[in-house]
């Protein structure tokens, strides 16, 4: 960890990215209060996972636990795991069901379902004696709350006032994105594990928005041409930077082309399964998109790679540590033949994903190459210097984009 | 001739010494040809839920498990050390035993370092033929839902 203070210069180039933006406690603190409770919108559960009034589960923005609730007017809740009296979680279990109220375990202080204060223990005192102030107004304390919207059955949150209505935050493209995958659908929760990242958060987002990387470390992905740089597809980055999706599609009429060949590239080697199955998909979608990457700034992905689907929410807990929360999705259509293949083709991602794997480990190599570089900067040139929407993959204009936003909440 | 709890016993011990060992090719061997391999989460567990970690329902998709692991997959070099419990016998047949073993796996990492990688235990089916015993399921339920970093070699 790096105690110094590093001076950000405003630059013009989104190309460069100094090294100690992964390693500094202040650029740490900053980001907490800037952008996890800056105007953005974050993820904090599915729909599906609060059915019911009472219904609740506790996730985190940034560093901070927040209560995710339904109650009996059907709306989704959320406020700050934080009792008002003197800062104790409120709520200790992760999730659960038929919850009335919440009361802190330290010294009984109640809360409703929309984190309103509704009971002090001993307020009255005992016998006349003791007890609070008269002048103490519950309705004048309380966790913050947090403002919410659900877009497709994705429930995000978010601290700030002046975040944008989310559909104005994601833009027209990455909204239709999103509809594409979850649209219409009832989602089923099919498992979850968190990925516990040996690196910053932010070098798990730029991997994310990496389409230039896919087909050169993750082998398994194009061995058996699932991704291609050359094949059909393109990225989309939205207006701000932040948001991108990365796509592809098998085009049957291209055979293996001469570029990959001439780049010697380990991903050219003759590896064939001995069950194939794993990767007889479906046809969900209709439109031959095999590959759907989705990020949504600064730490939502949402993912499509044949027929396994899934969200990933990523989770600050140090400067060198990240969780990745990964949520497998069915959907409440599938037959038990489709559910199957969801469950082989999930094989493909986590943290023992034949193409997630990699990405879980990579993010700690930077980590560690850059450790004695912290005056040192990346370079972002693949594919020129904007962050723009391109049909080209071999590109690193979404993870441009990421800075170019970063930089803009951050005021760098 | 062993009792059929040695059987289970040597045939765990097996299993663990051969990824400890690291002679990956022979691990899809320890199951039938039709088999269930999962790693899933004491959560999911619990809570029904039947997505995995790692899922394969035949030993075709262990062996792809190797081969990915020996030629496609990129990881730091890294070993396991699996401390097994003794095997509870849940319930047994001429044909068929289901058993539950506790596990604690170390992992080594090339830099040196050892740590507690994951805690769990073995569902186990065993089969019965021809008087030998061989898994024709193996869930492996994690303590934790916290994977750290990555999980490679199989459990």
């Amino acid at each position: 960890m790096l105690h110094e203070t590093h001076k950000a210069t405003r630059t013009e180039t989104l190309t460069r990215v100094p090294y100690w933006v992964f390693q500094t406690a202040e650029t740490y603190r900053q980001e907490q209060e800037r952008i996890f409770q800056g105007p953005s919108w974050h993820y904090l559960a599915l729909e599906v996972e609060l059915p019911e009034p009472g219904d609740f589960r506790v996730t985190k923005i940034g560093e901070t636990s927040v209560v995710v609730t339904r109650d009996d007017d059907g709306e989704i809740y959320a406020f700050e795991n934080r009792c008002a009296h003197r800062g104790a979680l409120i709520c200790l279990d992760n999730c659960g069901k038929g919850k009335k109220d919440f009361s802190c375990v330290y010294h009984a202080w109640t809360y409703d379902r929309q984190g309103n204060l509704r009971g002090i223990a001993f307020k009255d005192g005992i016998k006349g004696k003791g007890g609070m102030p008269e002048s103490f107004r519950m309705e004048d304390h309380g966790p913050r709350k947090l403002r919410i919207a659900i877009l497709h059955g994705l429930i995000f949150g978010s601290f700030s006032e002046e975040v944008p209505p989310i559909e104005e935050y994601l833009g027209d493209e990455i909204c239709a994105r999103i509809e594409r995958v979850l649209g219409g659908r009832k989602p089923v929760v099919l498992g979850r594990v968190t990925q516990a990242l040996p690196n910053n958060w932010k070098l798990y987002m730029e991997n994310v928005k990496d389409s230039y990387h896919a087909s050169i470390l993750h082998l398994f992905f194009t061995t058996f041409e699932l991704n291609r740089l050359s094949l059909k597809g393109g990225i989309i980055v939205d207006e701000s930077g932040g948001h991108h999706v990365s796509y592809s599609a098998i085009d049957t009429s291209v055979q293996k082309d001469a570029e990959y060949s001439k780049q010697q590239l380990r991903s050219e080697s003759e590896y064939k399964l001995a069950d194939p199955s794993l990767l007889q998909g479906f046809e969900e979608y209709h439109d031959g998109v095999t590959l759907q990457i989705l990020s949504v700034f600064p730490t939502f992905v949402l993912q499509q790679i044949q027929n396994a689907v899934a969200v990933r929410q990523i989770v600050p807990r140090a400067i060198d540590k990240t969780d990745l929360n990964w949520t497998y999705l069915g959907f409440a259509d599938d037959t038990p033949e489709q559910r199957l293949v969801r469950m082989k083709q999930n094989n493909l991602v986590g943290p023992a994903g034949y193409i997630s794997m990699e990405d879980g480990c990579v993010g700690g190599f930077v980590q560690r190459g850059i450790a004695g570089a912290s005056e040192e900067e990346a370079i972002l040139e693949m594919g020129g210097s904007q962050a723009q929407s391109s049909e080209s993959r071999v590109t690193e204009a979404s993870v441009r984009g990421f800075w170019k936003a970063y930089r803009s909440n951050m005021g760098m | 001739m062993d009792s059929l709890y040695q059987q289970i016993t040597r045939a765990q011990a097996d299993y663990a010494r051969c990824i400890d060992d690291d002679r990956l090719e022979e691990w899809p061997d320890h199951f039938h040809g039709s088999c269930i391999y999962k790693i899933t989460t004491a959560a999911n567990q619990r809570e029904g839920l039947e997505g995995a970690i790692i899922f394969a329902n035949s030993k075709g998709m262990l062996k792809d498990r190797v081969s990915a692991l020996r030629e496609a997959n990129i990881y730091e070099r890294q070993s396991y050390r699996h401390i097994l419990g003794q095997p509870s016998i849940l319930q047994e047949s001429a044909t068929e035993v289901r058993s539950e073993t506790s596990f604690l796996v170390a992992r080594i990492v090339q830099d040196g370092d050892t740590d507690i990688f994951a805690t769990g235990r073995y569902l186990d089916l065993y089969k019965i033929e021809d008087g030998k015993v061989r898994l024709d399921e193996r869930i492996v339920v994690c303590d934790s839902s916290r994977i750290d970093t990555l999980l490679a070699l199989p459990l």
